[in-house]
């Protein structure tokens, strides 16, 4: 009989070869889509390259979509490491906008740098106050909070869509349901389509990398994450040490709202997430909860967004077609990860191990 | 009056709910959280409609949802039970998949109307002395022979899971599948099964809402309601018969901004829509400060099952 068992953590050289393999093979399944729209998958691969690369502008438009997922995954990251679920990303991510939002509609007269500054504050405190709801429970009666934040999605959805719809609803968009647009003090200025969003999350992924790396409470979130007893038994403060993790990891959610608000679209909307919390999760688990691997993921999705936006307009395909390649690859990369972590042997070989 | 045609209208609104909510509760008995139920509905929604549509016959629409629905499961069973990939990545996948799905082959539909024949046999159809009762006879027994099914299918997963040694096997997985390995349960096997089950009947969740609940296809369809089974299964606390009672109370939900309209009320009407996600948190609080370990969520819940781990 064969036998299944679990390998050493993988060397560098297997995991890109297996990686790579992956999205070959999940390249190739996803053709057939693409010949099933009517195009030459080929062409379409080639034409997803050149709306990533192909000119300045739609370089900065890449850049400008690995942005969010960067520091969303980042946080998601900060509460995974201490196998905290936190899947309501895209809920803080929306408070957090919710919180930028709040900033302009009631102080509007702001002096941009000022503006900025206080938009981000309020954008992290409202993303951290919606994941430090399911944290308390958390640690307190042992409330799932894979459940709870999901949860907290939706509700902070609706709330946005209250917001939309009724009370925030500008009274000058001829009864279009829409909030009215940020002032030009309220928006991150930019140079050829690159905004100051872009500094900012070069800091924060220097700042998480040290943080997680080389500070005390990176080490206290990474020891309580591998076994509660250890922490307890090491004297880690269990409950201080959820509460910190999940004021970062919602707070860098949260930001996120600032970015996408005041330098992507100008003015809070329910689309402006896009899903790019749920996508998050997934970048940040396919990057072993890695700091670099992040920052190479969260490239790679923003290719495959930045990519599959323009196809549409460029081969006349629809939008659809880029989601489904894009989940066809998650399905492969997810299922290579088994050969990363466990290998076959003969019944033989493993009499011989024992 | 009104307001019994307001339930009425509200059980029918449920019923999605309750196909997709029933499939969720087997797979998460059995351990497996998929959060791909949006995905699964969404195809069930495109292929029922593309089935229906192409061959006009109820009952051939009906399964190929169910199939379809099944076969999306599948993707994610096989990445998660035999190649042990993260349970909650992998149904967030499924979704983008389904989301991507339905609109690429839906597209062509858009616009498009259900058939006569598929209309006629999914009519409202009063049972005899039931359907005479007063209030409760317009709400639930003057309805489709799709949402009947449903009733049934409420008692028969009850059954299921609760009376017969396929469901305590399930259950047992669930709760610790390393003792129901040890007792020379086929793990792996039942697992499958389940989720297959589970995608079965979020398919058929989905093909109610086009072909039933609609009656021209439109652009997106589903819109978050495979979420708000996820959220019914918590609510339900894994009960198919509270489940039952959920739907309604969320189908409710779903529709009360649309029938609170004409009438002015102190609060926002979008608080009704998000009600269903707030007594979902209220129910999952609540139950972990009890602490009741019969109404929480199954021990193995998203975990993978190895079986050299043991």
């Amino acid at each position: 009989m064969i036998h299944v068992v679990k390998k050493d953590s993988p060397k560098t050289r297997d995991t890109i070869i297996i990686r790579l393999l992956a999205i070959l093979g999940a390249l190739l399944a996803a053709s057939i889509i693409v010949i099933f729209a009517g195009a030459n998958p080929i062409e379409l691969y080639i034409g997803i390259i050149e709306g990533c690369f192909g000119n300045l502008y739609r370089f900065a438009a890449t850049i400008q979509k690995m942005v969010p997922l960067l520091v969303l995954s980042l946080g998601v990251m900060v509460a995974f490491k201490m196998k905290f679920w936190n899947i309501g990303a895209e809920g803080q991510f929306l408070m957090g906008a919710v919180g930028a939002a709040l900033v302009v509609r009631y102080l509007p007269n702001l002096p941009l740098p000022v503006m900025i500054f206080a938009m981000g504050v309020l954008a992290f405190v409202f993303g951290a106050i919606w994941l430090l709801i399911p944290a308390f429970f958390k640690a307190k009666f042992g409330t799932n909070e894979t459940l709870f934040t999901l949860m907290m999605n939706y509700i902070a959805l609706n709330l946005v869509v209250a917001l939309q719809y009724d009370f925030w609803k500008d009274p000058g968009a001829s009864g279009m349901p829409k909030i009215a647009n940020f002032p030009d003090n309220a928006l991150l200025p930019s140079v050829s389509g690159f905004n100051l969003s872009i500094a900012f999350a070069i800091i924060l992924v220097i700042l998480i990398y040290f943080l997680m790396n080389y500070s005390k409470i990176g080490f206290e979130i990474t020891v309580l994450g591998e076994s509660e007893n250890t922490a307890r038994y090491i004297g880690i403060n269990i409950t201080k040490t959820i509460i910190t993790a999940a004021l970062i990891s919602g707070g860098l959610c949260g930001l996120v709202g600032m970015f996408q608000t005041a330098g992507i679209s100008g003015a809070l909307s329910v689309e402006i997430t896009g899903g790019l919390g749920f996508t998050a999760i997934i970048v940040a688990w396919l990057s072993g909860l890695k700091v670099p691997f992040i920052v190479l993921n969260s490239f790679a999705f923003a290719v495959l967004l930045q990519g599959g936006s323009y196809i549409q307009t460029a081969f006349q395909i629809p939008g659809s077609v880029a989601e489904m390649i894009q989940a066809i690859i998650l399905f492969f990369i997810l299922g290579s990860e088994f050969a990363l972590h466990y290998r076959f042997i003969s019944d033989k070989k493993k009499r011989e191990v024992a | 009056m009104e307001f019994v045609f307001f339930l009425s209208a509200a059980v029918k609104a449920g019923t999605c709910l309750l196909y997709a909510t029933l499939g969720e509760i087997i797979s998460e008995k059995v351990g497996h959280l998929n959060l791909g139920v949006e995905g699964m509905m969404q195809i069930g929604a495109v292929i029922g409609f593309i089935a229906g549509f192409t061959f006009g016959n109820p009952y051939l629409a009906v399964l190929c949802a169910a199939l379809a629905g099944a076969a999306g499961a599948l993707i994610y069973g096989v990445l998660t039970v035999s190649l042990k990939a993260n349970q909650v990545v992998t149904g967030l996948a499924l979704t983008i998949f389904g989301i991507g799905f339905a609109a690429f082959f839906g597209k062509s539909f858009v616009g498009k109307k259900v058939p006569e024949a598929i209309v006629t046999f999914f009519q409202p159809i009063k049972l005899p002395v039931l359907g005479d009762i007063p209030y409760i006879g317009q709400i639930f027994f003057n309805q489709s022979v799709y949402v009947y099914f449903s009733y049934l299918l409420v008692i028969a997963v009850y059954i299921y899971l609760y009376k017969t040694k396929w469901g305590l096997n399930t259950r047992m997985i669930g709760e610790n599948p390393v003792a129901a390995d040890a007792s020379g349960i086929p793990v792996d096997r039942y697992k499958y099964i389940n989720i297959a089950i589970c995608g079965a009947l979020c398919g058929l969740g989905g093909a109610f809402l086009s072909l039933v609940y609609i009656s021209i296809f439109p652009v997106n369809l589903v819109s978050g309601r495979g979420w708000i089974a996820v959220a019914l299964v918590i609510f339900a606390m894994w009960n198919p018969g509270k489940a039952m009672l959920g739907a309604y109370f969320f189908g409710a939900m779903d529709i009360a901004s649309f029938w609170l309209q004409k009438y002015n009320l102190p609060i926002s009407i979008y608080f009704f829509t998000a009600l269903p996600y707030l007594a979902t948190v209220f129910v999952l609080v609540f139950t972990s400060i009890r602490k009741r370990a019969n109404k929480k969520e199954p021990a193995w819940l998203g975990k993978n099952y190895f079986k050299e781990d043991r």
